[in-house]
């Protein structure tokens, strides 16, 4: 069985030192290790900006595509083969600007894959402008007075949306993050786990300690339920979304491909691709 | 007695038009005789004029005609809009309910035939379609019977009852029309067909058949005009063969989607329009540089923008050669016809995979929605072919964090693939440039060799290419070469054979594979002739433009264009060469 080690490659990440997305690769690969999977199992599909680079950093099958679109890539991935494992991944910008739209579609969706944001809350790739995760009255290159807009409350966002699994967490916690990826992975439906992945070079704000006062942790409070809707709701609202755990799980809820009329129990890539005479003949006919 | 005419039915959309015309022309159909459909609508659900236009002919006909015998009018407008289209013999059939008047100067025979009257009386005023039908039925002298058995099958699971209505609805149109015979009731007697048994389809039908018949088992896809109807009969079917379609969020989705699909090995398609190709533009792009197969439909429509959504344009041209940024292999192919919309939607898919690139197959809205008699389909010409795809390769062990070739340089430029999920075949795909594993390189050596690599795929591909121009060249020295590509081949021909019958000596070429261009065959032809004239439903000229920049020959190159919304008509096109003869 494949350890941590084997999703290891030779390349060296040109994320900038001290980079939260270190933290998020390493996850990954315990996690894949820690369900189980061998490399070839796994795809892991990402978008554009410093984040969407990890498929490339992963022993693994990768498919880094275009800015914003890694859920609609990954989506047909799973479709293609429901036997993958996959993993999409990028940045609060990749998923939560130019991606909104694929983001709430997927949710809604709920295909068996896992969505991982690297959430820096600032644009780092083209050096430092405001992102939809920016809080009010942050400044950058492209706010210098400050960000007049309001940041998507992504959280309460996925829960309208329908999520059936929403968790977050913070680049530092690596043993709660890969337990959140392992638990995204067994999830059977679409799995948001977004995660506070600081930025060092450009977000002077929210730092690794701005994180570390300001994060409360789900199993601190007493009573969570995270199969509760409602409390969830409630609680992300209470503490302005800045929760780490595992918010909300609906384990009824079965996944797309579960639902699909007719859909092939093997994969569908492994389809019959020629027609036999006697169906197609009876396709000519419906015309004649 | 007549070897063919033209009936045209019209009135507010929403009011049962397109099932007036279906019963007809299907019963047409199966007495054998060949339709070629034309329908004018709106974008809109309820209300506006639409009216569906069917040439009946005892041989094949490719085209609308010029003129009209027989309209079929529900309201006023239907005879104000239309009523000039009738040549001077032509009959008016009309409800008396809204007492029918002919335009000034329109010299017709009109029948005021109490369409709604007739079916109230019967039940129902939803009927006075079938009244219609009879009615149409007593001037071609065709027996009510024959009528029946598509009656039976639209009504006889309202029951036995309601089927005797409407065939009694049928009778009575029929009896009420001989009974006022205004004395040219024969003329327009329809010759009897072969009677036998002939397809009848859109080219959306025969599209989605192929890429059926081709493999695809996965579509991903957003609803437009004229396309949708490639979705719907996706959906209807691929359950039956295991796969499914996506409805996407978006047309960028149904692209990026198709692409992940593709990539893990699932031979997947999506179809749209103009508005929906330019937002693919970017995904198009991913495709070509990650070496990804794609199949994309364009059924192009009047535009720019929103443009002309339900009408006839062949503007996505330049569009589809060139789109998206920096340079890829990419190939466009144009059918002409039903029968070849279904050969190319399966090569389309081998193409795609063959080479590993992109592929569009476009259309436009008369070839995808002009319902129309098809020889049969023939399962013979169906062939899988995935190229140098291994589908279940045995591969050595990589060393440690190395990567499989999948991005090889070749000499043919194409290279090994393999599907993710496969032991020992690890390869990272990426947008950005990258060597022969796929990891990303800005070296200056890379680039070029992967670059060069991934353009030389095509090179040969006109050469082997089955008919990559539909050639009717029978002159040596020829007076006018005509080219044109998709739905225009039909008028075309007919223009062709009005203009040999005054002794001129025409060639005719229409173009199939348009990207890569086939200049050597078409540069033949262009030498045979004195004159060549590109038809061409745009107004920038842009197919005699891409004539120019690959054969030249500029001097003889003329245009015929039209940007109207209306497909070309064989009386125009033969008017109008003849100013340029």
């Amino acid at each position: 069985m494949a350890t941590f080690k084997e999703f290891r490659n030779k390349v060296k990440p040109n994320w900038c030192p001290g980079c939260g997305d270190f933290s998020v690769q390493a996850s990954i690969q315990r996690a894949a290790a820690n369900v189980g999977l061998e490399p070839e199992d796994l795809a892991v599909i990402s978008g554009i900006g410093c984040s969407g680079r990890i498929s490339g950093y992963i022993n693994s099958y990768g498919f880094h595509g275009i800015h914003g679109r890694v859920l609609p890539i990954a989506q047909g991935v799973k479709m293609a083969n429901k036997n993958l494992k996959v993993i999409a991944s990028g940045g609060d910008g990749d998923g939560f600007a130019i991606g909104m739209g694929h983001t709430v579609h997927a949710i809604r969706r709920n295909l068996d894959i896992t969505y991982i944001v690297m959430d820096n809350q600032i644009y780092g790739l083209t050096k430092g402008q405001t992102s939809p995760r920016s809080e009010k009255g942050f400044k950058t290159k492209s706010t210098p007075e400050g960000s007049i807009e309001s940041a998507v409350n992504v959280m309460e966002m996925a829960l309208s949306a329908g999520a059936t699994f929403v968790a977050q967490s913070f680049s530092s916690d690596l043993k709660e993050l890969t337990s959140l990826i392992e638990q995204g992975i067994n999830h059977e439906g679409f799995s948001l786990i977004n995660v506070f992945s600081p930025c060092v070079t450009y977000n002077k704000v929210n730092t690794y300690d701005w994180f570390k006062e300001n994060l409360v942790s789900l199993d601190d409070i007493e009573g969570y339920d995270s199969s509760d809707r409602k409390k969830a709701m409630a609680t992300l609202m209470e503490h302005n979304s800045l929760v780490k755990g595992l918010i909300y799980q609906n384990t009824e809820q079965k996944s797309y491909q579960d639902l699909i009329h007719g859909y092939a129990d093997h994969a569908l890539k492994d389809s019959e691709l020629n027609l036999d005479k006697g169906k197609f003949d009876n396709l000519v006919k419906e015309f004649m | 007695m007549v070897e063919q005419l033209s009936w045209k039915v019209g009135g507010q959309q929403g009011e049962g038009i397109e099932s007036t015309g279906e019963i007809f022309a299907i019963t047409l159909n199966r007495l054998g005789y060949y339709l070629y459909g034309y329908r004018h609508f709106s974008s809109r659900i309820k209300g506006g004029h639409t009216n569906n236009k069917i040439r009946v002919s005892t041989e094949k006909v490719r085209s609308i005609a010029d003129d009209l015998d027989i309209l079929v009018a529900f309201d006023q407008e239907t005879i104000d809009v239309n009523a000039h289209e009738l040549h001077s013999k032509g009959i008016v059939l009309a409800d008396a309910k809204f007492n029918p008047t002919l335009p000034e100067g329109v010299d017709v025979t009109l029948y005021s035939v109490p369409f709604t009257e007739i079916a109230t009386d019967l039940g129902t005023s939803l009927m006075k379609n079938m009244v219609a039908v009879g009615a149409s039925s007593a001037i071609m002298n065709l027996k009510c019977e024959v009528f029946r058995d598509v009656v039976e099958e639209i009504f006889s699971r309202k029951g036995e009852q309601v089927v005797a209505k409407n065939m009694e609805a049928i009778v009575k149109g029929a009896e009420y029309v001989r009974e006022q015979d205004k004395g040219n009731l024969h003329q327009m007697e329809l010759a009897e067909a072969d009677g036998k048994k002939r397809m009848f389809m859109i080219g959306n039908d025969a599209i989605a058949m192929g890429f059926l018949a081709g493999g695809c088992r996965f579509m991903a896809a957003y609803p437009i005009t004229p396309a949708s109807e490639i979705m719907e009969y996706m959906i209807k079917k691929l359950p039956e063969f295991g796969g499914t379609v996506i409805q996407t969020e978006d047309e960028i989705a149904a692209a990026t989607m198709s692409i992940g699909a593709n990539y893990a090995g699932v031979r997947t398609i999506t179809a749209s329009a103009g508005p929906g190709l330019s937002l693919m533009m970017e995904s198009i792009g991913l495709a070509g540089i990650t070496e990804t197969p794609l199949v994309i439909v364009d059924t192009q429509r009047g535009g720019p923008s929103t443009g002309l959504p339900t009408k006839q344009e062949q503007s996505d041209l330049m569009a589809m050669i060139y789109g998206t940024h920096g340079e890829i292999p990419k190939v466009v192919m144009a059918p002409s016809t039903v029968q070849e919309a279904f050969n190319d939607a399966v090569e389309a898919l081998n193409i795609a995979e063959e080479y590993q690139v992109p592929v569009i197959l476009l259309s436009d809205l008369q070839l995808s929605l002009g319902k129309q008699t098809v020889e049969p389909l023939e399962y013979d010409n169906i062939e899988v072919r995935r190229g140098k795809l291994d589908e279940h390769p045995d591969l050595p062990e990589l060393d440690k964090g190395e990567y499989f070739k999948r991005y090889q340089v070749t000499e043919d430029g194409v290279s090994p693939r393999i599907l993710p999920g496969t032991k020992n075949g690890i390869f990272h795909v990426t947008g950005v440039e990258h060597d022969e594993t796929g990891k990303p390189s800005e070296l200056a050596s890379n680039r070029k060799n992967q670059m060069d690599k991934r353009l030389r795929k095509l090179k040969k591909l006109p050469e082997v290419f089955p008919t990559p121009v539909q050639i009717d060249a029978r002159y040596e020295e020829a007076d006018v070469l005509f080219v044109g590509f998709n739905s225009t081949r039909g008028a075309i021909e007919e223009a062709k054979g009005r203009l040999e019958e005054e002794g001129y000596k025409v060639n005719h070429a229409h173009i199939r594979l348009i990207h890569p261009f086939p200049a050597k065959e078409v540069k033949a032809l262009v030498d045979q002739a004195k004159k060549v004239i590109v038809v061409e439903n745009n107004a920038t000229a842009q197919l005699a433009n891409i004539i120019k920049m690959n054969v030249g020959s500029q001097e003889k190159m003329e245009s015929i264009l039209q940007y109207d919304g209306t497909p070309f008509l064989p009386g125009q096109i033969h008017q109008r060469s003849k100013e340029l003869l």
